[in-house]
């Protein structure tokens, strides 16, 4: 079996080309390499199925939102003229209809999104670090942390909702027993309404970040550690130069999926606070929503969509400039 | 050997007795944590469980007094407006289904894209990781026409079949592949095997706990999903259970003993899979993050 298995390492198409060079016997294969290349209708008839709903659901509805968005296209009307750059004009037109609500709904996702990523970046990472070390229960803490993740943004608003309730919510309630106030209105009135979206969505995804910072954690060699150990480095130093570095594509990857979460903030939003009070915390998504699927301006809605997009991604950019940006600096110091 | 090892065990031993001291305080911190994460679950299933004055009494009681399943009886009733076993029976048929189509499209394509040569290939692998970044709103408008022109608006269709199309399962997949052994795929091309044989019978079954994975993770995604089933599905009857919920809701703003029991439904089948599972949840979550 062993040698056979030697035998046939460049029979096929994609072996790792390191392992091809370091065995002599690879370059006699290289003739037959070629017979067995597949027909050029093999991969793509894998692919076919996955092609097919990936074009129909996600390239085509990418691009045919552009159209989509220049258009006055109401869903009930038969006539959808074209407008041109004119749904997007409106949004930035401090007295058209659209400018307050759009502008109001993506200052709410700022607010979320400022409020709730720092959080969920830096909370779950101490969490993390008291896991590192094994003891015994940590698997089961780990899962404990992660369960409400598991339950799905309906189930916690719905849950908080009622934990969260004025006069009956178990929240004011602790709040009165520790004698502080225990009659705030958390879903109708701000910035209360704030911590209580935040304070959930922290509830809700802390595992999920944690679970990942974790496995980075442990990707980090402890030889490192016993070097800065030996070199002097107490646990402050340790941890700025050792497990930040060490943290560093982790913490890219969590920062940048951490802000596309919370920029997408809706379901806490729709049904913890519905909007409220009056606009105050209708998101971004809310607000496209809204105007799409139940208003059915969706010309107007698609390009809001885009202008969202157009910060994310200037967003996501800055955030990979950053972690790019000290990479040099590292280097250079050490 | 010996000689180099003694020093790293030394050190290894103070650690552990460094960490001998911590773990108590370190242990208090994380368990203050752990019951403030799991108590509110807790108490969604005691008021679940509470009449509907029980359910609103000051000051509210961690036991049910008495213990009643009224408000199961009443929201799973036939003809209560609220078909919640009809929800029960959409999400599951919507998120199985979802799964499955999401397991056979994602590792079909990624296949190819780890283990063969052809041209194209880095484009098509590109665009698909490139769309991971591209923020799903985007997407909503126009695959609700779509969805529309196709006629499967306000149906299950809507939500099994859009949303199959995961970037993630491929890029998933595609890493799991990479890290199998080459060697058996090369013993079966020497044998004659075809490459559809080839991954059927030699990479799938050595692919079990990564398809397990994606299915899981899939099912939980389709099973939690709550923006695209609320504006798609709006016959109570076609609902799934996170856009009943949101009608529960509003139906009965105050009924809270109501809307803790379709909480408890929509939560016992998702909480029921991590109990088991959790394992291939959390790694799978965990490896998405390192492999990213």
């Amino acid at each position: 079996m062993a040698t056979r298995t030697d035998e046939g390492v460049l029979s096929v198409k994609g072996a790792p080309r390191a392992s091809g060079h370091t065995r002599r016997r690879g370059a006699e294969r290289t003739p037959r390499r070629q017979t067995r290349q597949q027909a050029v209708a093999t991969p793509w008839l894998f692919l076919s199925p996955y092609l097919l709903l990936f074009g129909s659901f996600v390239i085509v509805p990418a691009v045919f939102g552009v159209w989509i968005s220049l258009h006055a296209w109401d869903y009930t009307l038969p006539l959808k003229p074209f407008v041109g750059l004119n749904n997007y004009i409106d949004l930035f037109q401090p007295g058209s209809t659209v400018f307050a609500t759009f502008w109001g709904s993506m200052r709410a996702t700022g607010i979320f999104t400022i409020l709730s990523v720092p959080l969920l970046l830096v909370v779950p990472l101490a969490v993390a670090l008291l896991m590192t070390k094994k003891f015994p229960g940590r698997d089961f803490l780990r899962a404990i942390y992660f369960a409400p993740y598991v339950l799905g943004v309906a189930v916690v608003a719905v849950l908080w909702r009622y934990l969260l309730d004025n006069n009956i919510g178990l929240v004011n309630h602790y709040l009165g027993v520790l004698g502080l106030p225990d009659d705030t209105a958390w879903t109708t009135s701000t910035p209360a309404a704030w911590i209580a979206l935040v304070g959930v969505t922290v509830w809700w995804t802390l595992g999920f970040n944690a679970v990942i910072y974790l496995a980075g954690l442990q990707d980090i060699p402890v030889e490192l550690y016993e070097a800065a150990r030996v070199d002097g480095a107490g646990p402050v130093m340790q941890f700025i130069h050792v497990t930040l570095p060490g943290l560093k594509p982790i913490l890219s990857f969590i920062t940048i999926i951490t802000l596309l979460a919370s920029a997408n903030m809706f379901g806490q939003s729709y049904l913890m606070t519905q909007g409220g009070p009056g606009r105050e915390t209708r998101t971004a998504i809310y607000q496209i929503a809204d105007t799409g699927l139940r208003n059915f301006q969706m010309g107007s809605a698609a390009a809001m969509s885009y202008v969202l997009t157009v910060f994310l991604m200037a967003i996501s950019v800055f955030v990979f400039w950053i972690f790019r940006e000290k990479k040099p600096q590292k280097e250079a110091q050490s | 050997m010996t000689q180099v090892v003694t020093p790293s065990r030394a050190s290894s031993r103070a650690r552990r007795s460094s960490g001998r001291r911590f773990p108590l305080v370190r242990v208090i911190v994380l368990g203050a944590i752990a019951v403030a994460f799991i108590s509110p679950i807790v108490f969604m299933i005691v008021t679940s469980l509470k009449t509907r004055a029980d359910a609103t009494s000051i000051p509210p009681s961690w036991i049910p007094d008495p213990f009643s399943l009224q408000a199961f009886t009443s929201i799973l009733a036939p003809g209560s407006g609220t078909p919640v076993l009809q929800w029960f029976a959409n999400s599951m048929i919507a998120a199985a289904l979802n799964a499955t189509l999401v397991v056979v499209t994602a590792s079909l394509a990624a296949y190819p894209l780890a283990r063969m040569q052809f041209r194209g290939k880095n484009v098509v692998f590109g665009v698909i990781v490139a769309t991971l970044l591209i923020p799903p709103v985007i997407l909503v408008i126009p695959n609700y026409l779509i969805v529309s022109e196709l006629g499967w608006l306000n149906s299950l269709v809507a939500i099994i079949i859009p949303t199959a199309a995961s970037a993630f399962g491929v890029f998933f997949m595609r890493q799991f592949f990479l890290g199998l052994p080459i060697e058996l795929e090369e013993a079966a091309l020497l044998d004659g095997a075809n490459r559809f044989m080839i991954f059927t019978r030699v990479v799938l079954p050595l692919a079990k706990p990564a398809l397990a994975t994606l299915a899981l993770l899939a099912f939980l995604g389709n099973w939690n999903d709550f923006l695209w089933p609320v504006y798609v599905l709006f016959s109570p009857e076609v609902q799934t259970l996170p856009a009943g919920l949101s009608t529960l809701q509003s139906a009965n703003a105050v009924r809270y003993d109501l809307l803790m029991a379709g909480a408890v439904v929509a939560s016992v089948p998702v909480l029921a899979l991590f109990v088991f599972l959790q394992r291939f949840i959390i790694e799978g979550v965990s490896r998405s993050g390192v492999k990213g």
